[in-house]
């Protein structure tokens, strides 16, 4: 009998065929494929929270292979020296085990750390940029608010990873996050003692928090982000004005073949970036800080930055005590104010923005061209305020780092936190709006008269004039027709007109005559060198 | 591959005959295009020919990024495989372990994202597409069929015609719904003020207690557990004293870490005056030796920074300060309470004992607090 012949190149057509006869993906797939995306560099930062996370989870699933989460005392037997016979819980045993004595596993504990100061970072840039340019008006209000919502989640799955390895630093952590809960009026002690299974530390707190870490944050952070990029997907993304941009349309790119491959080149870039972080540079050396002890802290205790502006709130809060006369008298402590009230209020009160500033402007129509910080005075002068709040706050957070490093007294930097943070807020407010205005009344100049173009004409009566390049067809009498105003960038350098040849291309040598050299698409194609004329001061 | 757009939105929006067999690869991609609403506005070739030199130079550029990813990977496998990892204490080549993982390994993924994002930015035709964003609403024929059908499940279930079954299932399902939150919250839930064995509930007492010790004065201790006497501190100088129970010293008692203070003559005097004026405090101290908590009342951090000459305690968590001389009142940052005093004593073997448990509550202060 004869053998068929192998046909290998046919092999990729009739899997195909063979799926799409079973799961039906060609039509939805199609579609998949062709989606256009908007293209702009601050799209991307929320990728670096995504490839963050990502990062996140596969370091996170190797240090649980090795971690121990129990509250158990032993005694130090490895190999760094300085800790050996030191009694100590299990948590932070198995955290120096890692970091020691796990080829690589100090290495991997690193990445992780890193990845979640990145994402955390990520985020909140992410979230200026989303706010800053309007991205967040109808329809997208929900995504903004699971945006917050994933920065608490963040937040919380940082604080209970840092609180982990039990070590000096997380157990001071634990120790405040111990007494915020015991501020809260009525059931402070209640929390407290169910959360910790009694008294402060007691023994069931790592083990807690390490399920939490490990399974609920995650998971709830992975519903989130599902949903979150989920709705990005349906809704398309928003986009920058510009020429042939409108409200019903998405410019850019389809997601096969550029934008996909670039996306595949950015998270093998945000990963390298978190590799060489965790490779040279040290973060949270536990071994230094020794196991926890309730009566041991030092000065520079300071927690992750994302938690540094709670800490700074704290510092800042005056002694308030609130003492309420009824039976045997009840007190509201200082600590409630910043660290319940103030957390909880900056975690939810901007969830409600766009529907706040939905219902100030009117403004019922769906929105999916951005908004150019200037164009929005108001948002932006808010968004340097709670920027500015936020700022002080953190600083605030190191102030004992601070008074020390540039020998400042203690409680003038307290004091300086404390008078900035009422007074520079509103500042910040006035300067962002000003500064707004004058980007606008500049954008709205040249636009009515053109481009400033360095030349000086001198008049026939002896004034002086700067000649403009105006940026619309003159009218019969040499006056420039008047242009809209459209919330997009208005060149205002003549170079951005094509007053000068585009670079040719090439490190050391040109790589294509300069004449052939290709056109940038942003700027219209130009006429060849020889045709272009020396600006005067014609007219 | 090169289409540049026309002025009346030409290009792309015709429908093409699929079963053409003269169709190019890019016209049925460009098609597929046209059926999810989308114009291929530009697609061009970043390059005047094809195979030009400079389109052969980023090839090559791309290529040695990759090939130079392979070789730093095999950096990071040799270093990982081959490098003495193992810690030793002072400088060891063990140090650079951790760089060397870092700096091969993130240098080995940022010349693949390099690689790639070369490969699309600069050799992939450049691209403009518009597709319709479909936005807003759906029609109105759709949102009455569909309202409809929601109301008709709401007709055909007749809950509002049956308003015995719409009591029956508040009332029934009610405590099914606490019967699932119930074992999860209930289960945590912890009384604080549940007495402990007989004794005081453990947020208002500390080791310090004389009834777990069968009612004798516990002992102020190291935390090797020795005890103290009086000659142990010098004129101006404190310690950490932890209460000299069994296990006394670890964060099994996190509440009872206490600061022993010898105060310079004058300075104590200040204090006793402070202290004998004070109803609680009355009595608390033994010669020139006052013993506070440690505990900041604040945020329970161990107040710890002592500045010798000003008799002044900082708690280096949020800077508050406490004036030991004034029993401790807090004179800076955001506490509000002082810290409380334990009563001490000597007893007849000159080792320091405390006279009583704190008199006030210890810890960072809460609501009920007595």
């Amino acid at each position: 009998m004869k053998r068929r012949k192998f046909d290998l190149a046919s092999v990729p057509g009739k899997a195909a065929k063979g799926v799409d006869e079973r799961y039906q993906v060609a039509t939805p797939l199609r579609g998949l494929l062709n989606k256009v995306f908007p293209d702009h560099w601050s799209f991307l930062l929320g990728e670096i929270a995504l490839f963050s996370f990502i990062v996140l989870l596969l370091s996170g699933v190797f240090l649980t292979l090795f971690f121990d989460p129990s509250m158990k005392e032993v005694a130090y037997d490895g190999s760094y020296t300085a800790l050996r016979g030191t009694e100590m819980s299990a948590a932070y045993e198995s955290s120096l085990h890692l970091s020691f004595e796990v080829r690589g596993g100090l290495f991997m504990r690193q990445m992780h750390h890193w990845a979640a100061l990145l994402f955390m970072a990520a985020i909140v840039v992410h979230m200026a940029r989303v706010f800053f340019t309007g991205a967040f008006r109808k329809p997208r209000e929900a995504n903004w608010a699971i945006g917050i919502a994933l920065f608490l989640l963040g937040f919380l799955a940082g604080f209970t990873g840092y609180s982990l390895p039990d070590d000096g630093l997380s157990g001071t952590g634990l120790r405040i996050a111990s007494a915020i809960m015991l501020s809260i009026p009525v059931v402070g002690t209640w929390l407290s003692a169910s959360i910790f299974g009694g008294e402060f530390p007691g023994e069931l707190i790592i083990g807690r928090f390490y399920i939490a870490h490990v399974l609920l944050i995650p998971g709830g952070l992975l519903a989130l982000i599902s949903v979150h990029l989920g709705l990005v997907f349906a809704q398309k993304h928003t986009q920058w004005p510009g020429p042939g941009r409108t409200n019903s349309n998405v410019v850019g790119e389809r997601m096969f073949p550029r934008y996909a491959l670039k996306q595949g080149g950015f998270f093998m870039t945000v990963f390298g970036v978190i590799a060489l972080l965790a490779g040279l540079f040290q973060i949270n050396p536990i071994w230094l800080f020794g196991p926890y002890r309730a009566s041991e802290v030092s000065s520079g205790s300071q927690p992750d930055w994302y938690v540094m502006f709670m800490d700074g709130l704290v510092r800042l809060m005056p002694a308030w005590q609130i003492d309420l006369p009824i039976g045997d008298g009840y007190v509201i402590p200082p600590l409630f104010w910043p660290a319940v009230v103030g957390l909880g209020a900056l975690t939810t009160v901007p969830m409600f923005y766009p529907w706040i500033e939905a219902r100030r402007l009117k403004d019922t129509r769906s929105h999916h061209l951005l908004q150019r910080p200037r164009d929005a005075p108001e948002r932006t002068g808010l968004g340097a305020m709670a920027f500015t709040f936020f700022i002080v706050a953190t600083l605030s957070g190191g102030n004992d780092v601070i008074a020390d490093k540039f020998h400042i007294s203690l409680n003038a930097m307290t004091w300086a936190g404390r008078i900035g943070m009422v007074i520079l807020p509103p500042l910040a407010y006035y300067l962002a709006v000003r500064i707004c205005l004058g980007l606008q009344q500049h954008d709205r100049e040249v636009l009515a008269h053109g481009v400033e173009t360095g030349i000086i004409k001198r008049l026939p009566d002896g004034r002086f004039v700067e000649v403009h390049q105006p940026l619309s067809p003159v009218d019969d009498h040499g006056h420039p027709l008047p242009l809209d105003y459209a919330g997009w960038v208005v060149p205002k350098k003549m170079n951005r007109l094509g007053a000068l040849a585009p670079a040719v291309k090439g490190f050391f040598f040109p790589v294509e005559k300069p004449v052939e050299a290709p056109v940038s698409p942003a700027v219209p194609p130009l006429a060849s060198r020889e045709d272009r004329e020396e600006i005067t001061s014609g007219r | 591959m090169t289409v540049t757009k026309n002025d009346q939105h030409g290009a792309g929006t015709e429908p093409v005959d699929l079963s053409d067999p003269r169709l190019s690869r890019f016209e049925i991609v460009r098609e597929g295009a046209r059926r999810d609403d989308i114009e291929i506005v530009t697609y061009e070739s970043q390059f005047p020919t094809p195979n030009s030199k400079a389109e052969k130079r980023i090839e090559r550029t791309i290529a040695l990024m990759f090939l130079l990813a392979g070789l730093l990977g095999l950096v990071f496998l040799a270093a990982y495989i081959f490098w003495p990892w193992e810690f030793e204490l002072g400088h060891a080549r063990s140090d650079y372990y951790t760089p060397i993982l870092g700096i091969s390994l993130g240098l080995a993924l940022l010349a693949i994202g390099f690689a790639i994002l070369t490969w699309a930015k600069k050799l992939l035709p450049h691209e403009v597409s518009i597709q319709d964003r479909h936005e807003g609403r759906s029609t109105d024929e759709d949102r009455q069929i569909t309202g409809q059908t929601l109301l008709f499940t709401v007709d055909e279930l007749g809950i509002q015609r049956r308003p015995l079954l719409k009591g029956a299932i508040a009332l029934g399902l009610a405590p099914i719904g606490l019967v699932a939150a119930a074992p999860l919250v209930g289960g945590l839930i912890k009384n604080p003020h549940k007495p402990d064995r007989g004794q005081d509930p453990p947020m208002f007492r500390t080791g310090f207690d004389p009834v777990a010790n069968q009612g004798r004065p516990v002992r102020l201790t190291h935390e090797d557990g020795t005890p103290i006497r009086p000659e142990d501190i010098s004129v101006g100088g404190q310690i950490t004293v932890f209460p000299g129970v069994p296990h006394g010293a670890t964060n099994e008692y996190a509440d009872s870490p206490t600061l022993l203070i010898q105060l310079r003559a004058d300075d104590a005097a200040v204090a006793r005056k402070a202290s004998e004026e004070d109803e609680r405090n009355k009595g608390a101290m033994w010669g020139n030796y006052v013993a506070f908590s440690k505990i900041c009342t604040h945020a329970g951090c161990p107040a710890s920074l002592y500045e010798q000459q000003t008799n002044r305690l900082l708690c280096p968590c949020h800077q508050s300060q406490f004036l030991i001389t004034e029993n401790a009142r807090p004179i800076f940052g955001p506490a509000s309470r002082r810290l409380p005093m334990l009563p001490i004593t000597v007893d007849d073997e000159g080792y320091f004992v405390a006279a009583s448990d704190y008199r006030e509550t210890v810890g960072p202060d809460f609501w009920e607090r007595p």
